[in-house]
């Protein structure tokens, strides 16, 4: 055994490039096993978007269809709730909407919705994920006075309009999401997808 | 001894595997890539098959997706169903069949089964030989019975395709004992189709339920390419180094 | 970096078990082909534990729905299907590799003493490996494994007294069903594994406290530069052999892939024609034959006409292996210093285990049985013959320097 004659800077380079070339490829292997977590096709298809009827939806009620197996809220405001909107915006932490992630482009408006008085929503708070309340009733006297109706998470007490906005003062940092959806005719709306007339 | 044990074993492997195949099956002339040759099989599934038989494990956009297809496309072809709530079948749904088991033991006398994996199963030669040996037999409830599968439950649901065929039979004496046997077929109703035709229409069908019990293999075998590719290339690299090291051994 | 190692080294043996078992341990610099194959069995533990993991997460252990998570594994998973082919393909490779090193073993008297402690250790990772496979093969649920659990199980019934209820207890059902399913799950995925691991590490162990084998099956440690106390013949396992071992991964990881991708089934030896139907309690499928690994074994119980014979030929086929450093009494270690009986007789007990493993596969008839009979007879003669010749055998010199 003679080490004198070793080539250092040869063993450096082929060390090297063989721990690259070993390297690339037990990355290569990692994909696999890390897309494995991910949606499968039945979890995909669970999630399809979903059609929800709303004809014999009430004035002031709120229907409620699963999507991607979370709630969606659909709920029928009156032209007096919608007009009231205006009246919270002094105390909402993003009344005109401006966060692009929780609407799409189409709901980024007074109502957050496409007609004015049907409100889509996810049902999960932004703050850890809770599902709020739906609370329409007029200065309860659990919410206080000047409550005009929305929604109240009673994991960590976050309130929320009549559009879903988030009021100051509570833990959740923003406005409830609107997901994709579209009318497929008046009283059929498609959630999960963009598109359409919209 | 062990010597002549070897012989023994050498003179008698042949003998034993070919005692071991049993009926004759023919080759099926698929071809895995051919998307047409699926396609076309599909829609033979969709029209014969699928109103009986599930493939309840695989998804109508698998399909779509695998044999570049639209939605749209997919659903035009396959989707004539509702599911148990009554609403219209997702493309992403499973292709299950709304027949119940307790029915299908009255009409078929057994349950019918599910076709996703059959052809890993039974192989493609015989789904291929099965479905051109039908014949009239008037012993049978469906008035037909199958050379490759012997008083099978199933009718021949492609005899418009193929006609029907009658067997020719023989009597032989074994051991005192008198036993038909089939000799050759009579076609006594022809079919819509010529039998080249009709071998080439099975054909698609089988390729289309080769692909179905594994959907992914073309992908598998394109995959595989690249891999032996980068373990060739790794060799390279790891066997330079190691010749490197080991000259200070020797 | 350096500062951090010796962080490290004041509250846990980091360099110290860098050193023993890799920098510092000496290996016989002469290791063959043969020796790629213990670490190779190494890795493919390595493959088939992460592989079980993920497949595990998408798995369900119930009798009506495991057939069907296979399938949504092999379809509807991202990748499920190159996750499932490499754990069956492992399976295999697990076994070849296995009988691989466990024949270098036989050839280089790498049992004898002072390695019968390893043997033993890797003989009783052999056994727990059979368990841990055959479990394995119940969980698919198809027809091959519904079936062949119950015939393997129902050996168990073979037991005078107390067999009957042992299978039942076993099952933990009059038939194979859900509750044998979902207890054959928790083994499979848990229990063996962990006794896996732990005779392996044993298993390294030993081997690392007597030191290796070698070709020439001369101890090295007898033969020491006076002044470092290194074996002469000798040299450390890091860089040397893990270099070179790492050449022997990339070679062996060339074939798996090709099984791997090319021939998952293996011809339906590896994965089964049968099983992919899903198990029907009321329907045996027309022809049953373990997987390929077990073959020889099922042979052996199948050449046996009584019942309770063929079950105790079957694990004396299986445990004379153990004793094998006590019944070879020859003290020369390689096969090249040994004498041309030795030879004869590990060749015919080879081309036995061989034959045996085809002979499983046929259907049964007379001459299958006769044949499996004769090789059965030709397995069992190897201990009887060596244990008779080796104590007094013709043996040429052995060098004291390991040669090449």
């Amino acid at each position: 055994m003679s080490t004198d004659t070793v080539d250092k800077d040869k063993r450096r380079f082929l060390v090297a490039s063989t721990s690259v070339v070993g390297a690339v490829g037990a990355g290569f292997v990692a994909v696999p096993f890390v897309a494995s977590w991910m949606p499968s096709e039945r979890a995909k298809n669970a999630g399809a978007p979903v059609e929800a009827d709303i004809s014999r939806l009430e004035e002031g009620r709120m229907m409620t269809v699963e999507w991607q197996s979370k709630p969606v809220w659909i709920v029928r405001r009156s032209e007096k709730t919608v007009a009231d909107l205006e009246s919270n915006n002094a105390n909402l932490r993003d009344p005109a909407s401006d966060n692009v992630d929780q609407q799409p482009e189409y709901a980024k408006n007074q109502h957050r919705s496409i007609k004015p008085e049907i409100l889509v929503l996810v049902g999960i708070c932004t703050h850890l994920g809770c599902s709020p309340t739906f609370r329409p009733d007029i200065a309860p006297a659990d919410l206080g006075e000047n409550w005009l109706g929305g929604f109240f998470c009673p994991c960590h007490s976050s309130r929320f309009d009549m559009a879903g906005r988030v009021f100051q003062g509570v833990p959740a940092p923003t406005n409830l999401s609107v997901p994709p959806h579209y009318y497929v005719s008046d009283n059929v709306i498609l959630v999960g997808k963009d598109g359409g007339n919209a | 001894m062990k010597k002549h044990i070897l012989i023994l074993l050498l003179a008698i492997f042949p003998a034993i595997s070919f005692a071991a195949s049993s009926a004759h099956l023919d080759t099926a002339p698929i071809d895995i890539h051919d998307k047409d040759s699926i396609k076309r099989g599909a829609k033979t599934f969709a029209d014969y098959c699928y109103s009986c038989h599930s493939a309840g494990f695989m998804r109508f956009n698998r399909i779509a997706k695998d044999m570049d297809m639209s939605d749209d496309e997919i659903r035009e072809m396959m989707i004539f169903t509702r599911d148990k709530k009554g609403e219209v079948t997702k493309v992403g749904d499973l292709m299950n069949v709304a027949m119940s088991t307790d029915y299908a033991k009255g009409a078929f006398g057994g349950p019918v089964p599910d076709l996703s994996l059959t052809a890993r199963s039974r192989g493609a030669n015989w789904l291929y030989t099965y479905l051109r040996t039908f014949y009239a037999d008037e012993g049978r409830p469906s008035g037909m019975n199958n050379t490759t599968f012997p008083d099978v439950g199933m009718p021949h649901v492609l005899w418009e395709q193929q006609g029907i065929k009658k067997p020719v039979y023989v009597t032989e004496e074994h051991a005192g004992v008198s036993v038909k046997r089939i000799e050759s077929f009579d076609t006594v109703q022809a079919g819509s189709m010529t039998e080249e035709e009709y071998d080439a229409f099975v054909a698609d069908l089988v390729n289309f339920m080769v692909y179905v019990a594994e959907p992914v293999q073309v992908e598998r075998r394109e995959l595989g390419v690249y891999v032996l590719i980068y373990l060739a290339i790794f060799f390279v690299f790891a066997y330079l180094l190691k010749k490197e090291y080991w000259k200070d051994v020797h | 970096m350096g500062k951090l190692i010796g962080w490290i080294d004041d509250r846990f043996p980091l360099s110290k078990m860098w050193n023993e078992h890799l920098a510092e341990y000496y290996a016989p610099k002469n290791f063959n082909f043969w020796y790629f194959f213990g670490s190779l069995a190494l890795l493919v533990l390595v493959i088939q534990i992460v592989s079980g993991i993920f497949l595990t997460m998408h798995y369900k252990p119930d009798g009506a729905s495991a057939f069907a998570s296979v399938e949504y594994i092999m379809r509807d998973v991202p990748y499920g299907w190159l996750i499932r082919y490499i754990h069956s393909t492992g399976a295999t490779a697990f076994f070849i590799v296995v009988y691989l090193h466990m024949f270098r073993g036989l050839m280089y008297g790498s049992y004898k003493q002072p390695r019968e402690l390893i043997w033993l250790f890797g003989m009783f990772i052999y056994l727990a490996l059979m368990a841990e496979a055959f479990m394995g093969y119940l969980l698919p649920w198809g027809q091959m494994s519904y079936w062949g659990a119950q015939v393997i199980i129902s050996l168990f019934s073979a037991i005078p007294v107390i067999g009957d209820d042992l299978t039942l207890w076993i099952r933990g059902d009059f038939v194979i069903s859900d509750a044998t399913l979902n207890r054959f799950f928790a083994l499979h995925v848990i229990a063996l594994p962990f006794v896996i691991v732990f005779l392996v590490i044993a298993h390294i162990l030993a081997l690392h406290e007597v030191g290796s084998n070698n070709p020439d099956g001369v101890e090295i440690k007898k033969n020491k530069d006076p002044v470092t106390h290194i074996p002469l013949d000798g040299i450390p396992f890091h860089p040397y052999y893990s270099v070179k071992d790492i050449v022997g991964v990339v070679a062996f990881l060339f074939f798996f892939s090709v099984v791997l991708f090319y021939f998952p089934e293996g011809g339906g030896y590896f994965l089964e024609h049968a099983n992919f139907i899903a198990s029907d309690p009321l329907k045996t499928p027309e022809h049953i034959a373990p997987v390929w690994y077990f073959t020889p074994f099922y042979a052996i119980l199948r050449a046996v006409p009584d019942k309770l014979m063929g079950v105790g030929a079957m694990g004396a086929a299986i445990v004379l292996l153990f004793f094998l450093p006590w019944i070879d009494r020859c003290k020369v270690k390689s096969i090249r210093y040994r004498s041309g009986i030795y030879k004869a007789n590990l060749v015919t007990f080879v081309v036995s285990f061989v034959v045996l493993g085809w002979l499983a596969m046929q259907p049964v008839n007379a001459t299958i049985t006769l044949m499996s009979q004769v090789f059965s007879f030709l397995y069992f003669a190897f201990f009887v013959v060596l244990y008779v010749t080796s104590k007094n055998e013709q043996t040429k010199p052995v060098p004291d320097r390991v040669t090449s």
